[in-house]
């Protein structure tokens, strides 16, 4: 009988305690981390959170059994750059994250990318709008993949001067996404001959009575009103410009952000006749409809999809690619490979089609300009869009050149 | 006289008046508001943070026997001050009366977090982005005044807060039931001996304040996004407007309400990115100056 002293049980309880532990690190070892970092509680939470977290996971779930796990987690940003940044670093330094997806508001955005560069991990961005993220912010750990601001402008903002709306006043959002709208739009309205009278800047968030900057953009006699905002600010907008008759003084509205969330909460009576862009609607061609079948059942019941949620399902559908192309150990160790590797791969999925990734981290696929149509016009649920025109992914966006991005040579 | 306020400030007048008219408009909402704290406060010693969430039940619940009941406008008029009522008698009953010994702070976390719990569940059931309300068909349509567009319903709220405000200061001041309220403000247990019910007394109370503040959501259904956290923008100000007016004094919130809501209507043609914070400013002044408000006594 051997001797039993402390030393060899000291030894039996290394031994058993390094088992599950070897094992645990074998499996993290093997599994891409994957966060979403969205508003879920705030004005934008419809546009992103639930349905975008949905999206991530249907894309999740589709790249299951491939040699390795994935893992999806989440949180909410509460629209602060200061939350989104210190939950970033959490994530890398504490939870291991690969790949963080989205950001949400421009802000955030911006914030949060300084530190997926520094920690050089993956930052797939699908809904936040400032253009800035592919010009002077632009890092090879990104790529911004659903719209922003210049595609907008260019859009939306192109489309109303050419329909005669020659003279602007701009009601902007007080923070990175609305100063980037307003400045994009405004580029394209001097280029194409327009006027832009002036610009009131609105606190972000807090503002739930328009009314005022309304009353002030019409004693401008603009004859485009354009709201460089977004979510309930955009909503109060266009419900308190009908109730205070400047819709039917002739007045135009530019949308500049509209998503089919903030649609659907107007309702038609309400938005009939505007005008907006998005990259994806589900009801665009048969693989958009095949997509939002495959989703349907886990999503919010009473918001329907945008592009932000698809952006978030072909972004890490995309981001898996890559991995799976350069081994997982090699995708873990360094993150600007991965988004090289990314760009150098051709992108095709089923929301936003074929497509590619420019050097700046630029997403390119069609941008699509949309009219909400009446009630009568309306044929079931989520039935709201006509489509009017078709601008392809190169000549949607901002050409490389002028962005200023350290990252292309020029 | 008009040239000489354009030259003097600078913006055209029709510009300025409009903001004034506004101000007035947004103040009948910080006034009903903060109306329901002072009462609220004056008799329970609670600072009620779930207002805000109130606020927003009324417009809710007003959509909610539109699109569920059938019952426009005019009934959730009626119905959804008394039905939010009832939960704010509930709630009290349940969970406030168990706080009144102890410091204003634990009054304060409960209701705050009640406020946060209420606000998660509609979120989570009816999304962010908030429900379509129209304006009742007797109310739409607006009068041009010549130097702005007013629409009707503005005008209705501004004289229907206006009087809810006449009513609510009528009662506490001029009848029987507004002595006793204000006597057990002052020793609850002497008009506990004379045999008034003290306690029924506080919940109704309580519920009243909450009916107020559902009253204004049924208000601002038609003008603002119906979505759950449209309190939260609205509620901070209106804390500002009590302390400003003077925690517990019901003609200094309401004249608070109104005064502060133009304050921050003119601050929209001149800076408007302060037009957010301009409240706070004055808060800080007020409080340096008279710490018990305006109106209130020390």
């Amino acid at each position: 009988m051997t001797e039993i002293n402390r030393r060899t049980v000291l030894a039996a309880g290394a031994g058993l305690g390094g088992l599950p532990f070897t094992r645990a690190r074998a499996q993290a070892a093997n599994t891409i981390k994957i966060a979403l970092l969205c508003d879920f509680s705030g004005t934008y939470r419809d546009v992103t959170g639930p349905n975008e977290l949905a999206c991530v996971r249907q894309a999740a779930a589709e790249f299951a059994n491939r040699g390795f796990n994935i893992e999806v987690t989440f949180a909410d940003n509460q629209n602060r750059a200061d939350v989104g940044s210190n939950i970033a670093r959490t994530w890398f330094d504490r939870d291991g994250v690969d790949c963080l997806v989205d950001g949400g508001a421009s802000s955030v955005a911006l914030a949060v990318n300084d530190v997926v560069r520094e920690k050089n991990k993956v930052y797939v961005n699908s809904s936040s709008a400032t253009s800035d993220l592919t010009g002077r912010a632009c890092s090879p750990n990104l790529v911004h993949w659903t719209y922003d601001t210049y595609m907008l402008a260019k859009s939306t903002g192109g489309a109303t001067v050419r329909a005669g709306g020659d003279s602007w006043y701009f009601i902007t959002a007080d923070y990175a996404f609305g100063h980037a709208l307003e400045r994009d739009t405004a580029n394209f309205v001097r280029q194409a001959g327009g006027r832009v009278l002036g610009q009131v800047r609105t606190p972000f968030p807090g503002t739930s009575d328009f009314s005022s900057f309304l009353l002030q953009a019409q004693t401008s006699r603009a004859k485009v009103i354009g709201l460089a905002n977004a979510g309930s600010d955009t909503i109060n907008c266009i419900k308190q410009a009908a109730e205070f008759g400047l819709t039917r003084r002739g007045i135009k509205l530019a949308s500049l952000l509209m998503f089919m969330p903030d649609v659907h909460s107007l309702g038609l009576e309400a938005t009939q006749g505007l005008i907006c862009t998005e990259t994806f609607y589900w009801d665009l061609n048969d693989r958009t409809r095949a997509f939002t079948n495959r989703v349907r059942a886990n999503l919010q019941p009473n918001v329907p999809l945008c592009m932000n949620h698809a952006g978030g399902y072909a972004s890490v559908l995309h981001y898996l690619k890559a991995v799976a192309d350069m081994g997982v150990a090699q995708a873990k160790a360094n993150g600007a490979e991965v988004v090289a590797r990314m760009k150098a791969m051709p992108c095709d999925d089923d929301c936003f089609g074929p497509g590619s990734i420019r050097q700046d981290g630029r997403k390119l696929h069609p941008a699509y300009l949309f009219e909400v149509k009446s009630p009568a016009e309306s044929r079931g649920q989520y039935d709201y869009y006509k489509l009017l025109q078709t601008t392809a992914g190169n000549d949607a966006f901002r050409p490389m050149a002028e962005g200023n991005c350290s990252l292309v040579r020029s | 006289m008009l040239e000489i306020i354009e030259n003097f400030l600078g913006i055209p007048a029709p510009l300025l008046f409009g903001q004034l008219l506004l101000g007035l408009i947004n103040g009948a909402f910080y006034a009903m508001l903060s109306l329901g704290l002072a009462v609220i406060f004056g008799l329970l010693n609670i600072i009620n943070f779930t207002h805000g969430a109130q606020f927003m039940m009324g417009a809710f619940v007003a959509w909610m026997l539109l699109a569920w009941g059938g019952l426009g406008y005019w009934w959730a008029l009626l119905i959804a001050p008394l039905i939010v009522g009832a939960t704010g008698v509930v709630i009290e009953r349940l969970m406030i009366s168990r706080l009144y010994k102890l410091d204003h702070l634990y009054g304060l976390l409960l209701t705050f977090g009640i406020g946060l719990i209420i606000e998660g569940l509609f979120r989570n059931h009816f999304g962010s982005s908030g429900l379509p309300y129209r304006i009742p068909a007797e109310l739409s349509g607006a009068w041009d005044l010549g130097f702005m567009f007013m629409p009707v319903y503005r005008g209705w709220v501004v004289v229907f807060a206006l009087a809810c405000c006449l009513a609510t200061w009528l009662v506490i001041e001029k009848t029987r039931l507004g002595a006793y309220l204000r006597a057990a403000t002052e020793n609850a247990a002497l008009v506990q001996a004379f045999g008034v019910n003290v306690p029924r007394m506080i919940t109704l109370t309580y519920g009243a304040g909450v009916a107020l503040a559902a009253l204004a959501g049924v208000l601002a259904a038609p003008i603002y996004s119906v979505n759950p956290q449209m309190g939260t923008n609205l509620i901070i100000v209106v804390f500002a407007v009590v302390v400003i007016g003077g925690m517990g004094s019901i003609l200094g919130s309401v004249i608070t309400g109104f005064g502060l809501g133009i304050v921050e209507g003119l601050t929209k043609v001149f800076w408007p990115e302060a037009s957010a914070t301009v409240i706070f400013v004055i808060m800080a002044i007020v409080l340096l100056a008279r710490p018990a408000g305006l109106f209130g006594r020390a």
